[in-house]
């Protein structure tokens, strides 16, 4: 009886990790997790900016990534694209309209393994109180111990949306119409 | 060239001409080009000329104030009330407290993330750094605000002058234009 209950507990915690999908918690207050953007300038450059303050968390199972889901909360105050005048107008009324929204969101709706680590994650992204349907393309980077008694879990995602298409309406030229955003997130697991 | 009892000099004269045309420009200038589009022209040339010659206002400033302290100021003239008087008195502090904070918050605003102005390509004016958080929306708010006020109280300016030069017939204005509009002030009053 008792090595049938040792036997059962071994083969639960052995099986556990792989039966089960982790939460994580996204690591942005060790600063393991960005999200920036870029935009064409004039079409002659790329300026590229980041939001300096979000959240979120993702549920990940490596055997059945179908079940997985991600959520992000950026703080759109935070935009950061290392020009305090630029900021200033992107925080203002004919961009982000922070005052206003101040949040930005996605919540994903389902999430498709395409191989080789590869994802494309749809979901619904709220920006400037505009929500629409966008997918982002990922990539899982990698997962393991780190070296602190924690489990970590990291991906990569590009996405990109038209500013009309969330209500931004400032012209910025023919070439700078959409934004491309690409998110770096770690995961601890809880 | 100095002010007297009876007259202001030529140079507290032009001192005076010559800020208030460069702050009803600067107005003009400001309130036109926070709305231009990204593709205009003046976009980034607006920004540039306003802070350049917001910066040459400063020392103006600094140099009239200055000056005002170096030397006499003269008397009220002889048709002026005590209220006259008071008021004008407030109105001229006021005007003055204005523009020297909506020079400090424009400084604010362009500094917010440690960049130096450049004004015009002389010279430029070293960043002191953030002060507080959202500096740049902060300063920027006070900076439209305080400014439609100054055009505020330079209207009630000037309406006071035109009302002394047409309503009460006296050399209010006419002494801002010449150094030697009054002969004699009574110095009784």
């Amino acid at each position: 009886m008792k090595k049938v209950l040792v036997a059962a507990t071994l083969a639960s915690l052995l099986l556990s990790p792989l039966s089960q999908a982790a939460d994580y918690i996204i690591d942005d207050k060790g600063g393991h997790a960005s999200i920036n953007f870029k935009i064409k300038h004039l079409g002659y450059s790329w300026l590229t900016g980041r939001f300096d303050n979000f959240n979120g968390k993702f549920s990940y199972d490596p055997t059945n990534i179908d079940a997985s889901t991600i959520e992000v909360a950026i703080d759109t105050n935070s935009i950061n694209s290392n020009h305090g005048e630029r900021d200033k107008h992107l925080r203002g009324g004919d961009y982000l309209n922070v005052a206003k929204f101040s949040d930005a969101k996605f919540v994903s709706s389902s999430i498709t393994d395409i191989g080789n680590d590869k994802l494309l994650v749809k979901g619904l992204f709220t920006l400037h109180g505009v929500s629409k349907e966008i997918t982002i393309d990922a990539v899982k980077i990698g997962e393991g111990q780190d070296p602190w008694g924690g489990y970590r879990a990291g991906f990569s995602g590009t996405t990109k949306i038209g500013l009309k298409d969330f209500g931004i309406n400032a012209n910025l030229g023919p070439t700078s119409t959409h934004v491309e955003i690409s998110l770096h997130i770690e995961g601890v697991k809880k | 060239m100095r002010n007297t009892e009876n007259n202001y000099g030529w140079l507290t004269i032009s001192l005076h001409w010559l800020a208030a045309g460069t702050i009803i420009g600067l107005f003009s200038l400001g309130f036109w080009m926070v709305d231009l589009s990204y593709y205009d022209t003046w976009y980034k040339q607006g920004a540039d000329l306003h802070k350049s010659i917001g910066a040459l206002l400063f020392l103006l400033m600094l140099f009239r104030v200055i000056w005002k302290y170096l030397q006499v100021t003269p008397l009220p003239i002889n048709e002026h009330s005590k209220f006259e008087q008071n008021a004008a008195h407030i109105v001229h502090k006021l005007l003055y407290l204005m523009i020297f904070a909506i020079m400090l918050t424009g400084y604010l605003i362009s500094t917010a993330d440690g960049r130096a102005i450049a004004v015009f390509n002389w010279f430029s004016i070293a960043s002191l750094g953030s002060f507080f958080a959202n500096q740049a929306d902060i300063a920027g708010l006070i900076h439209k605000y305080l400014a439609y006020s100054l055009i505020t109280v330079v209207v009630f300016h000037v309406i006071g002058a035109l009302k002394h030069h047409f309503i009460d017939k006296d050399k209010t204005l006419i002494r801002m234009l010449s150094n030697k509009a009054v002969k004699q002030v009574n110095s009784s009053t």
